[in-house]
């Protein structure tokens, strides 16, 4: 049986992580490299960057950290955030990303899904979503609404509408953010994410809300997700990944149990 | 040294890396030449059937890799598509001849088990059962999570080479092996440490 995925995200500007792991003593917690080692031996089954660099001069920095990242870590792990173009997504992956993320660039030019999914596999196309309950109407039937821009502008899109076009046009992943949630530590929006997920038949991952553990069990059971990104929870230190894996695994929920080998020097 | 085949398809570099990451020296290759006088050749990757046998045809390198390699006792390990091409024929891409070097057919998932929706591809971290004791599998527990990435898999006629088996609602082969040929359907690059020590298990193997 496929296990649930625990993914961290990691928010860097200018090649910087902006919101650090707090309590740890011997990391640099603005070090994405250390910060991405750090989580990787934790147990984290895949980690995700966020790029948040505001000015475009800067975004060259990002792939001098996806480059170190990969010579370090060795599980998947994807960048989101500015890739715009089929030429943005490839140098992310040759610079050693498994996935890249795509967002309202993919609002706003839905053929950079197809193109990104015949050039590099679907696998490598997680299609990422901002999605705001704005109630339901003709053109929004499910209630919830696609948001871009950091959540600031409505697209007219109605979240299981868009879900299901990604699919059809050939992102391999999904991942709903619910602009409700995030930052509130109430919970990830369980309606929203079992409806796209019932909707699609590609894995959907959750993000936005969590700060309990029960919120990630709910987010697999409830909200039928395949994978949830977490942030805060484990960024200060209150539910380190080891911990939350313990509370799912006692709630009969599959995770990955993460080993230590000995490396051999050869 | 190692010889990484590249078949114009994705994902060389991290196995590539990974190597380097245990000590091992590798070089990305697509000649022939090349490959036959590797001591080791590993044929990764992420693609289709179709194009990945396409492509390995048009380089010469199905023909290196069945007689070259396989029969001449050069230690192989093919990863994801590189476990697929081995066998005889894939359904994928309205059906692709294949390498021929281990017996079967490679099958795609079902899409739904007893009406259930089964979500394909399989992308994340599922348990291989180690069905017999294998050097690949030297220092790695029975029932590991590795990491998957695929909608198909391969269907093996040969029992005696199936040394993994995994179960995504169906139960499928997730490594053979067969004298100098070793393969998996999962990413030993991208499966933690686990990964790492098989990989590091593959290059030191004694045939």
């Amino acid at each position: 049986m496929l296990a649930k995925r625990i993914i961290p995200c990691l928010d860097v500007r200018d090649g910087k992580v902006t919101k650090g792991i707090k309590f740890l003593a011997n990391v640099d917690v603005g070090d994405p490299v250390a910060m991405a080692r750090y989580y990787y031996e934790q147990g984290a089954d895949e980690i995700v960057f966020y790029d948040i660099t505001a000015s475009n001069e800067r975004r060259g920095i990002m792939l001098e950290v996806v480059s170190a990242v990969a010579k370090d870590i060795f599980i998947p792990f994807s960048v989101g955030g500015g890739l715009r173009t089929l030429e943005d997504m490839r140098a992310v992956l040759l610079a050693g990303a498994e996935k890249v993320s795509i967002d309202s660039g993919a609002v706003r030019n839905p053929d950079i899904i197809t193109q990104g999914s015949k050039a590099f596999g679907a696998q490598c196309i997680v299609l990422s979503m901002q999605v705001k309950f704005t109630g339901k109407r003709a053109e929004i039937p499910s209630g919830y609404e696609v948001v871009i821009d950091g959540g600031r502008k409505p697209t007219g899109l109605d979240a299981i509408a868009w879900s299901r076009d990604g699919e059809r046009r050939g992102a391999g992943e999904l991942c709903i953010n619910s602009i409700d949630r995030d930052g509130t530590k109430e919970g990830y929006d369980l309606e929203i994410t079992r409806a796209i997920s019932e909707a699609v038949s590609i894995p959907v991952i959750a993000s936005g809300g969590a700060g309990e553990p029960s919120h990630l069990r709910d987010a697999f059971t409830k909200g039928a997700a395949d994978a949830a990104i977490v942030a805060s929870i484990v960024h200060y230190g209150e539910h380190p990944i080891p911990d939350l894996k313990r509370y799912l695994r006692g709630c009969g929920i599959e995770v990955r149990d993460a080993i230590t080998l000995e490396e051999r020097a050869a | 040294m190692i010889a990484i085949v590249d078949y114009k398809a994705g994902n060389l570099t991290s196995v590539a890396r990974a190597l380097q990451h245990l000590g091992h020296r590798c070089e990305i290759t697509d000649r022939p030449e090349t490959v036959r006088a590797a001591e080791r050749v590993i044929l990764p990757g992420v693609g289709a059937a179709g194009a990945t046998m396409e492509n390995l045809r048009a380089l010469g390198l199905d023909q290196c890799l069945r007689e070259d390699v396989a029969k001449k006792g050069t230690p192989f390990l093919g990863i994801c598509i590189g476990i697929q091409v081995l066998l005889d024929h894939s359904d994928e891409d309205g059906g692709v001849d294949c390498l021929g070097i281990v017996h079967g057919r490679v099958v795609k998932f079902p899409n739904s088990i007893d009406g259930r929706l089964l979500k394909v591809p399989q992308i994340g971290w599922n348990r291989v059962h180690q069905e017999r004791a294998h050097p690949i599998f030297a220092g790695v527990p029975d029932n590991t999570h590795v990491y998957f990435v695929n909608s198909y898999y391969p269907a093996t006629d040969d029992k005696s080479a199936v040394i993994g088996t995994s179960d995504y609602g169906v139960p499928f082969t997730a490594a053979i092996a067969c004298d100098n040929v070793v393969a998996t359907q999962f990413h030993l690059e991208k499966s933690g440490a686990a990964g790492l020590r098989m990989l590091d298990n593959f290059c030191r193997m004694k045939f």
